[in-house]
């Protein structure tokens, strides 16, 4: 017999227990609900970005710089978004500043556990673009526009871009 | 742009936009949109609909791809033209803009935009999820997948060009005056969200309608700081369509169709990070000294929403926008891209954004909001109640703006809503704002009574 429940908070319990359940909506109707996992793996290849995903793990920052106008991109793009000349790739300074920066208290599900965290966008002197990261060990109060911070790299690389991170530099 | 036919639209329908709607899946949900609006144009049968234009921004959602032909499949609209328009945020300005190409080109004289979106088939946080997947997957998205943050980086931002440098000059501690200027920001941010929940106590379509206060809001949980949860919108599921008609058929329909005068649409680099700190595109009234120093667009700035207002004004011949529309309804996902939006559309300068909702322009005149506002009405913004009291789902949100503009330039909210206080008086001109992906892309267009 399937359980019916006039409160859909209960729906969600009971088709995360069984798999499906029956909702009294105050509409007037009955509505069968069912529970419908979707997992999936991607073969995802970083394709031209790739050279940027192992060089973290040797502990580099690659930008790259337009071949022809020579704009500077803090996150690199294989080609400019000036003229749509190729770039080449350069090594970024691993000390920057913060340009802007918030910290969530909430997520998407998948970083929901590693709430709160501070997220920074980085500059780097005499480039042009800036560069998403988080930025660990500074509580909220303690970051501000301008802070320098300096880049650090995890010891057993994931091969994602989170391989790379902020902390405040002295 | 040149040779196009005359574009109005002559009817819409919004459903409740609600948390979930477990009773009716997308297609009835478009379907119930869509009775509501055949049955305020009598005159107009579906035989005389000769294509459809329509939007939902996630297939994730869905879990049902081709929703669109479903859509059109359960209107009874086959064997017609159809197709779907995904515009991440902007997904419903964009297929009105797309109904009114289908138009203006003169393949159609009447076309149906609908559009819906069904979050509530997962739960919050996966949905943010699913809505982060709308960012940079490679380097974005692994860093925090939140867009709330990403709008919390950008509001940051603009707080810092425009309130430390102005407001807290002489303060000599710099992280004190970035503390002060956050703090003065997020009183003012809890002005917009005061004003679009009061809006929405008499919109009945909406889904938060809130008598708050500027102290409830900034004591609402704080989601990615500086922005809380009442400056914030909410999943929800819902649809809204709209029916556009051709100069030679539309007052066969209707005897207050309304004229689509102006479109613009504009587009920025996906990644935050990529944005340009250039010079802004200006106005006819504006100077370069105005902006002398300013980085633009940086992250403060929507320079898509700039460049789809430049668009849209000069299709519509608009050369003083807070003279010329009687009212505006903005994508304020959050209360921060409401503000940082005034600016975009040149209803004041940038950086005069937070002055101008402390002013009280954008409040409606005769709404009591329990605040003492100076300028009440000069350009009412989100008269609806906006993203942030009706909700949002997505692929419907920019229609229904395009619905409640309508039904406000053919003066009749009061039939529709059922209570005529958001009425604006002799609205002559209305605008409307679509926005997605951390300002990657945005729509404007401009409505007008005839």
């Amino acid at each position: 017999m399937v359980q019916k429940f006039e409160k859909f908070k209960d729906v969600m319990g009971e088709i995360n227990k069984t798999g499906v359940a029956i909702y009294k909506n105050p509409v007037g109707t009955e509505d069968l609900v069912v529970l419908s996992p979707y997992r999936i793996n991607y073969i995802h290849s970083y394709a031209q970005d790739s050279k940027f995903f192992m060089a973290l793990s040797e502990g580099k920052l690659l930008g790259s710089v337009c071949k022809n106008c020579k704009h500077k991109y803090g996150t690199p793009r294989s080609h400019c978004m000036e003229c749509g000349s190729e770039t080449k790739w350069f090594e970024l300074p691993l000390e920057g500043k913060v340009h802007s920066w918030t910290t969530c208290y909430f997520g998407g599900e998948e970083f929901l556990k590693e709430t709160p965290f501070n997220l920074v966008l980085v500059e780097f002197p005499g480039v042009d673009t800036l560069f998403l990261a988080r930025l660990m060990q500074a509580k909220n109060e303690e970051v501000y526009v301008g802070m320098k911070v300096k880049a650090e790299f995890r010891k057993e690389p994931r091969y994602l871009v989170s391989d790379v991170y902020f902390v405040p530099a002295k | 742009m040149r040779n196009q036919r005359k574009v109005y639209a002559i009817s819409g329908g919004v459903t409740k936009f609600a948390k979930a709607h477990p009773e009716m899946d997308f297609r009835l949900m478009v379907k119930k949109a869509f009775d509501y609006a055949m049955n305020d144009v009598p005159n107009l049968e579906t035989k005389d609909i000769e294509s459809s234009r329509i939007s939902y921004f996630s297939d994730h959602f869905t879990r049902q791809l081709k929703a669109a032909s479903m859509v059109q499949d359960f209107l009874g609209l086959n064997p017609k033209d159809s197709r779907r328009i995904e515009w991440g945020g902007a997904t419903g300005g964009q297929c009105i803009q797309a109904a009114w190409e289908t138009i203006a080109s003169g393949r159609n004289d009447v076309c149906l935009a609908a559009g819906f979106e069904t979050m509530s088939r997962v739960e919050t946080w996966k949905g943010n999820e699913f809505i982060a997947l709308a960012s940079d997957t490679n380097f974005d998205y692994p860093v925090g997948g939140f867009y709330t943050g990403y709008y919390a980086l950008m509001v940051q931002r603009h707080i810092y060009e425009y309130i430390r440098k102005a407001r807290f000059a002489n303060v000599k501690d710099e992280k004190e005056a970035q503390r002060l200027a956050n703090k003065e920001a997020m009183r003012i941010m809890a002005l917009v969200s005061v004003k679009n929940h009061i809006n929405a106590l008499h919109n009945p379509y909406a889904q938060y309608p809130m008598k708050v206060t500027v102290d409830d809001v900034l004591k609402s949980e704080m989601i990615a700081y500086p922005l809380n949860r009442q400056n914030i919108c909410t999943m929800s599921d819902g649809a809204a369509v709209m029916v556009l008609a051709s100069e030679d058929v539309a007052f066969k329909y209707t005897d207050k169709p309304i004229l689509i005068k102006g479109v613009g649409c504009g587009t920025d680099t996906m990644r935050l990070a990529d944005r340009p700190h250039g010079e802004v595109p200006l106005f006819e009234w504006e100077k370069k000294t105005d902006y002398s120093g300013l980085k633009y667009p940086g992250v403060h700035s929507f320079r898509a929403g700039r460049t789809a207002a430049l668009e849209a004004y000069k299709h519509a011949g608009i050369k003083d926008p807070i003279k010329e529309l009687s009212f505006i309804e903005l994508h304020d996902a959050y209360a921060s891209s409401e503000i940082q939006t005034y600016e975009d559309l040149g209803l004041c300068k940038y950086g005069e954004g937070y002055s101008f909702v402390e002013k009280g322009h954008p409040f409606l005149e005769n709404i009591d909001y329990g605040l003492k506002l100076p300028t009440k009405g000069t350009i009412p913004v989100n008269p609806s109640g906006g993203l942030i009291a009706c909700g949002h789902p997505v692929g419907a949100t920019g229609i229904m703006q395009g619905v409640f503009a309508m039904w406000q330039l053919q003066g009749r909210i009061k039939k529709h809503f059922g209570d005529g206080a958001l009425q604006i008086k002799n609205a002559k001109r209305g605008l409307i704002h679509s926005h997605a992906g951390t300002g990657s892309s945005v729509t404007v267009s401009i409505l007008e009574a005839v």
